[in-house]
């Protein structure tokens, strides 16, 4: 079970693979579209890696109410539990 | 009331012989061939395994994340956008942006990341297809990311007339700013389809050259050995500019656009008229749009693919077309060292017909080793130098469908 870093990490390098953000830039706290420059289309991309990644379903419905990095990453921590 | 001039003051490519404008026209006056053979292991299996590659990878030039967002063919747009806007020296805050159109052609638009997202449908289901899939493959993405790149809020169009296409964007830019509805407009073509389907599909055809053991020779317009065109990839921008905003703001002209001549064969769906009606028709009527005599024509940029009907049929209607005038004219087919770039061709062969009124060079025809008896032209086989005086050439593209543009420059 990964911890919340890992998770945080990994998604990272996903936002910076799809929207060429620093890794560093990633926090918890950030807006995907506000802070990140992740826009609709990206936030696919970033959703379907993620899914990859961690193995996860994440629902078209819920992909609204990811909002900060730290939504996305609590997300993934109890879909995967 | 004469209609508005329209001046060339920006120019952009990246060809199979350079990644600029500089790099592109120094191999076409140096003779230097862009074909290649394909080294990628899908071109195993096919009948041909020749084209004509960029000299520069698009992923050496653009930003990667910017790349990704984009099909094959928008990256060759992009760059060539880039350099023709800058070479203009136009600036998207120091200019009305209402003002300002794009017409980008081309023939067959994002076929690969088509392709690639069909692959990935069906390796790994429709969750895998990416969201940047539409955006990118549908024909007007090159042209609506030049226009967002310079900011265009005039018309942002995409002319698809197979290898015409390119001129036609050219026709259609000179419209746009003779109607007043643009000052300055982006016009040009791209075009990315060196992939196993396009090649097998144009094999299919009969049209693509099978010279797999000799690429550079591949390649050889109205010469009697000639057996089909090569792919090519790549893409051209000129900017375009009436007259009044290029000398308001003290711009560098490089030739002027004095008419456009669009005809269509309505003879087959891929064969030429045999005869040229079509293309002689668009020769005729860029020349009265021109306001230019047959003796005027110094220089004729040709479509000149390399295919053994295509290559007669023009050279029939040019000389049906300029008459005795065709013996002082020096015809040009630049296809045989760069290929046939499909929707981006007439975009680079204006480019290098502008080129040649700029600096009074003409480029040669390579692979002319034993011309066709049936051809009668005088072509460059060796660099030629334009007279001096006041010069007008055309640049002729035509494209399956029947689709038969010419366009008429002269110099400044």
């Amino acid at each position: 079970m990964a911890t919340t870093e890992e998770i945080r990490s990994s998604l990272a390098e996903i936002v910076n693979e799809v929207a060429g953000i620093p890794v560093s830039d990633v926090q918890l706290d950030k807006s995907f579209t506000d802070d990140l420059d992740v826009d609709s289309l990206s936030m696919v991309e970033v959703v379907v890696a993620a899914e990859e990644k961690f193995d996860v379903k994440i629902p078209d419905d819920e992909v609204k109410n990811l909002k900060t990095v730290g939504d996305a990453v609590a997300f993934i921590e109890r879909a995967s539990s | 009331m004469s209609p508005t001039r329209v001046l060339v003051t920006g120019l952009g490519v990246t060809t199979p012989l350079g990644g600029d404008v500089p790099s592109t026209w120094d191999a076409l006056l140096a003779g230097r061939s862009g074909v290649n053979r394909l080294e990628q292991d899908w071109a195993e299996q096919l009948p041909v395994r020749i084209a004509a590659e960029v000299a520069v990878e698009p992923a050496e030039v653009l930003d990667r994340v910017k790349a990704r967002r984009l099909d094959r063919s928008a990256q060759f747009a992009m760059i060539a956008a880039q350099e023709a806007w800058e070479d203009s020296g136009l600036s998207r805050d120091d200019m009305d942006r209402e003002r300002l159109g794009v017409a980008v052609a081309s023939g067959i638009g994002g076929i690969q990341t088509l392709l690639a997202n069909y692959d990935l449908l069906q390796d790994k289901g429709p969750r895998r297809v990416s969201p940047l899939a539409i955006p990118m493959l549908m024909p007007n993405s090159a042209a609506a990311n030049v226009g967002l790149f310079v900011g265009a809020q005039s018309g942002v169009h995409t002319p698809v007339s197979a290898c015409a296409s390119g001129n036609e964007a050219i026709s259609l830019g000179v419209d746009m700013i003779r109607l007043g509805r643009a000052d300055v407009v982006l016009a040009g073509g791209t075009e990315a389809c060196v992939h196993p389907l396009p090649l097998a599909a144009f094999g299919q055809m009969m049209a693509l050259s099978k010279r797999n053991d000799d690429p550079e020779a591949a390649s050889r317009p109205w010469d009697v050995g000639r057996d089909g065109f090569v792919l090519g990839e790549g893409g051209g921008i000129l900017v375009l500019e009436s007259e009044a905003h290029a000398r308001a703001r003290g711009a560098r002209a490089y030739a002027e656009v004095a008419g456009a001549g669009v005809t269509a064969d309505s003879h087959d769906i891929a064969q030429p008229h045999p005869e040229g009606f079509g293309a002689s028709r668009a020769m005729a009527m860029a020349l009265r749009e021109a306001s230019l005599a047959p003796g005027d024509i110094r220089h004729i940029n040709a479509h000149a693919t390399s295919t053994p009907q295509g290559d007669i049929a023009e050279a029939m209607a040019i000389r049906a077309t300029l008459g005795n005038a065709t013996d002082g004219i020096v015809v040009s087919g630049t296809k045989s060292m760069t290929g046939h770039l499909l929707g981006a061709a007439g975009a680079l062969e204006s480019i290098a017909t502008v080129l040649v009124l700029h600096h009074r060079l003409v480029p040669p025809t390579i692979n002319l080793d034993d011309r066709d008896p049936e051809i009668d032209l005088d072509i460059a086989t060796k660099v030629r130098d334009l007279s001096q005086g006041d010069a007008a050439a055309l640049n002729n593209s035509f494209g399956f469908g029947g689709h038969n543009v010419a366009i008429a420059f002269t110099n400044v």
